[in-house]
Formats: C-alpha cells, sequence, structure tokens
C-alpha cells in the first residue's frame, strides 16, 4: 500500500472483512435496484429539498430576493448532485454508520498502532506489503496499454525482493524506479467504463460501481491470498488495515472541519479516483 | 518652453512606447513563478519553528505577506461560492471571503508540521506563449514516500500571474468546497452560509484557546 499522508483514499481491509462488506455490499445493492425510484421518491434531507428551500427564501429575505430564477438553480444543482449519486441517502446512512465504527474501532486501533509501533517496524510492514502488490499493478499497468510503466513495476518487485531482503526496504525507489498506483477500478476506467452512480461500502467507505467492481476483482487477485498460511495471511490483511487508516489520520481534521463531511468525502473521492484514472493529467473540462 | 516640454513629451512616449511589449517579455512565466514561490515557502516553514507548530497568527501574516500577492482570492471565493456569488451583496461577498480565508488557513495550518526536507518539482508547462490561463503542475518530492502531486490553476495578471485555485494529489479546492456551499445556500441562503463558516471559525478559535 502506498497511501500517503492525507490522501482521501478508502481504508484497506482485512480479507473477512473484505468478503463480508462486499456481500453486504451486494444484498444493498440488489435491494436498492428493487426499488428503483427510490432517488425520485426519497425524503428531503435537512439539506435539500423544495421545503428547506422555501424556507431558505423567507429567512434571507434580508439578502437577495429569491425569486424563481433561483428557485430553478436551486433545482439544477439537486439534479446534478442526484445524477452523480442516486443514492445519497442510502449512502449517508452507510457513512453514518462506518463513521461510528470509526470512531469507535479502527481510530483507536490505528492511533494506538501508530503510537506505539517504531517507525522502523511500520516502514517494514508497509514496504512488505507494498512490494507485495507490485506485480498486480504492473499487471494492470500492462492492461492499461502502459508496458513501460509494466515492466518498471515488475522490475520493482525484482529488485525489492531481492537487494530489498523480501521488500524489507525499496531500494527500488532510490535506483530511479517508481512506485505506481494502479488497480482494477483504474483499468476499467482507462478502457472507458463510467464510474456508475457514487456508493459507499461499509467499512471500507466511498467508493462507485465500477471501482466498487474493481475492489472486489484487487482482493481477489491480491498476492497475500496466495499464502496457505491462513494466520500469516489474516495479520498481514489487518497489518495492511490498520497501517492505511494510519496514513489516512492527517486526513481526520480536514473531515471534522467539513461543512458536510459526506459530501466533501465524496467529491474529494471521485476526483481522486478521475485523477488516478488518468495518471495525475486528466483532462481539463471546466 | 513649450517646445521643450512638447518635445520632453514626446521622448517619454517614445520612452514608453516599446515598454509595453518589452515588460511583457520580461513577464515571469507561471511555472518560474511558481516554483520560486513554493521554494520560497518551504524555506520560510522550515527556518520558523512557530509556523511549523501551526501559530495560527503567525501564519495568517505568513499567507498575506508571502502567498496573498500570488493569487486571485476573491476569484477563488466566488468559483467556490458558484452561482450566488453574483447575487451576493459586496458586503456579504467580504464576508464570504474572511470567513472562507479563516476556514483555509485552519485546515492547511495542521499540515506545515510536516514540512521537513521536500522540494518541489514542476513539470513542463504545456501552454501557448500567448494562453492567459494556465495549470502549472508540480510535485512535492520527499525523502521518504512517494510525491504529493500539487497542482495550480493561475490566470494572467499584467506581467506576473495569479493561482485562483489548486489542487493536492487530484483534488481541486474549489471543487471541493462549491457542492458543500451550494447545499448551504439552497438551504439557508448566503447569510446562512457566512453564519456556518463564521461559527466554525468562531468555535475553533475559542477552542484553540482555551
Amino acid at each position: 500500500m502506498t497511501v500517503r499522508r492525507g490522501e482521501p483514499a478508502r481504508v484497506r481491509p482485512s480479507r473477512r472483512l473484505r468478503a463480508a462488506g462486499l456481500a453486504v455490499v451486494l444484498a444493498v445493492l440488489i435491494a436498492v435496484e428493487g426499488c428503483a425510484g427510490l432517488a425520485d421518491v426519497r425524503q428531503p434531507s435537512n439539506t435539500d429539498g423544495a421545503a428547506a428551500i422555501g424556507a431558505a427564501g423567507a429567512v434571507s429575505a434580508g439578502s437577495a430576493t429569491r425569486g424563481d430564477a433561483d428557485m430553478a438553480d436551486a433545482d439544477a444543482d439537486r439534479a446534478r448532485i442526484a445524477a452523480l449519486d442516486p443514492f445519497e441517502p442510502l449512502n449517508r446512512g452507510v457513512a453514518q454508520f462506518n463513521d461510528t465504527v470509526d470512531r469507535w474501532v479502527f481510530r483507536p486501533v490505528a492511533v494506538f498502532y501508530d503510537q506505539y509501533t517504531p517507525e522502523v517496524v511500520q516502514m517494514i510492514a508497509r514496504n512488505v506489503l507494498s512490494n507485495l502488490l507490485d506485480p498486480y499493478i504492473a499487471l494492470n499497468n500492462f492492461l492499461q496499454g502502459k508496458p513501460g510503466a509494466g515492466f518498471n513495476d515488475l522490475g520493482r518487485f525484482a529488485f525489492n525482493t531481492t537487494f530489498g531482503f523480501f521488500g524489507f526496504a525499496d531500494p527500488a525507489s532510490d535506483a530511479g524506479m517508481p512506485k505506481h498506483r494502479e488497480d482494477f477500478g483504474q483499468t476499467l476506467g482507462v478502457w472507458g467504463v463510467e464510474t456508475g452512480p457514487f456508493l459507499v461500502l461499509p467499512f471500507f467507505g466511498p467508493s462507485n460501481l465500477r471501482d466498487g467492481f474493481g475492489f472486489g476483482v484487487d482482493t481477489y487477485a491480491a498476492l497475500i491470498n496466495r499464502f496457505d498460511n491462513v494466520r500469516f495471511r489474516n495479520s498481514a490483511a489487518g497489518v495492511q488495515f490498520v497501517d492505511t487508516r494510519v496514513l489516512l489520520l492527517p486526513a481526520d481534521r480536514l473531515l471534522n472541519d467539513a461543512l458536510d463531511r459526506y459530501t466533501l468525502m465524496r467529491d474529494a473521492y471521485l476526483q481522486r479516483r478521475r485523477n488516478l484514472v488518468f495518471d495525475g493529467n486528466p483532462p481539463d473540462d471546466e | 518652453m513649450t517646445r521643450f516640454l512638447l518635445a520632453a513629451l514626446a521622448a517619454w512616449l517614445v520612452a514608453l512606447a516599446p515598454a509595453g511589449p518589452a515588460l511583457a517579455q520580461a513577464a515571469v512565466a507561471p511555472d518560474e513563478q511558481i516554483r520560486t514561490m513554493s521554494t520560497q515557502i518551504i524555506e520560510r516553514i522550515k527556518a520558523d519553528r512557530d509556523l511549523q507548530a501551526g501559530d495560527l497568527r503567525k501564519l495568517s501574516q505568513f499567507v498575506d505577506e508571502t502567498i496573498m500577492p500570488s493569487v486571485n482570492f476573491e476569484r477563488m471565493t466566488a468559483l467556490s461560492v458558484g452561482r450566488s456569488w453574483r447575487q451576493a451583496t459586496p458586503e456579504q461577498q467580504k464576508q464570504l471571503m474572511v470567513e472562507f480565508r479563516a476556514l483555509l488557513l485552519r485546515t492547511y495550518a495542521g499540515a506545515l508540521s510536516a514540512v521537513k526536507d521536500q522540494t518541489v518539482r514542476v513539470k513542463p508547462l504545456r501552454a501557448g506563449a500567448d494562453d492567459a490561463e494556465v495549470i502549472v503542475r508540480s510535485e512535492i518530492v520527499q525523502s521518504r514516500g512517494d510525491p504529493i502531486q500539487l497542482d495550480y490553476r493561475m490566470e494572467k495578471a499584467g506581467t506576473a500571474w495569479r493561482i485562483y485555485d489548486l489542487n493536492v494529489l487530484g483534488v481541486w479546492l474549489v471543487e471541493t468546497y462549491r457542492n458543500q456551499f451550494t447545499q448551504e445556500i439552497n438551504a439557508r441562503g448566503i447569510d446562512g452560509l457566512i453564519k456556518s463558516l463564521a461559527d466554525r471559525n468562531r468555535a475553533f478559535a475559542q477552542g484553540a484557546k482555551g
């Protein structure tokens, strides 16, 4: 894993949690599919809905008068968001659940690990797990039509596994072979698959239909899963989960400071994914 | 005497005439400006323990001196507020800028403690010579960990360039605040947004003192 400080990425789960989570997601998706009209008949939440707009019009009478044009604008805003996030009420519920679990379990564990594990040990764990991911990143780069990057990643794996002592260290980066960040969701994006609706996965946080599916493929393909020793496998997945949360600790401040945590998380996540699909150079559509 | 004045005036005009294009040529390139500015900022923060500790008063002064002259903050705020900006009175616009600035200061103050051994690498600029708006892409390179993507949207302002949006790891500041602000305005109006921001800023200021 190479999630950087302050980066709004999702938390990597343990394998079992992932499996359980995916099952829940599938169930939820099926349920949502079942009531297809949900997006249209959803209850006005505290920040949107016609009633709120009407009230706002009355309250802000001191400022600009909100005429029909403003109402139309507000409707356009809601239509734009509804297209992007049709399951918003459901997503908000899941996000709230995730926040609660995070506050009482994930975050405290991450803070404890961060404080009581020597920096060197943290780095080694991070490097080893990151190294195990490189062949899969190479595969994705090949699938995305970037053989140069793919060979770079294979070279990294060979170099770090040998000279880096099973990936304890990362001499490849110093030797001019940079770490890449690719996953199957990005590969689908490069192939032209749209993101589909935004989704908040239980335990794992923000995603969308495309990247949620890609996440399932990533999980299945992870090299960690090829190890037969169940105890090792589970510990590795556990450390990976906690380490990812540690790297996200600095982002807590930003989220806590948001006017609306959910909106901030969603908009940052979608931009971040788009940026990753285009390897940092998304076409400018402003 | 009149003739002399006229001659002087003519000489002055002649002297001034080529100054226009000459100045335009001497204008700093936007990527060069980012390189200079970010290097300066990193050096200043490295040398100042108060800034690293996130001292808000010092940071505020630092931002006004070093960063704000290169930022079109009015445009940044206007874009973040979105359509409603035009409906806001000049007084409301001023308040929005004040509160938004405080919010951003607070958000970034915490990140300064992480400034240690970083350097800036500005990527080659892909823009035409007469573009009035460009995107400058850069990376913060650190000894440990991957480089951090940091891009700027800039507009030409005379001979210099001004930033009106930036992104960290591909997440643009304006786009990240716009939906939140729009939601708040749709629910409670422009004054409602100002109040929400002000309440937050005040609550934090009191928390910091206590």
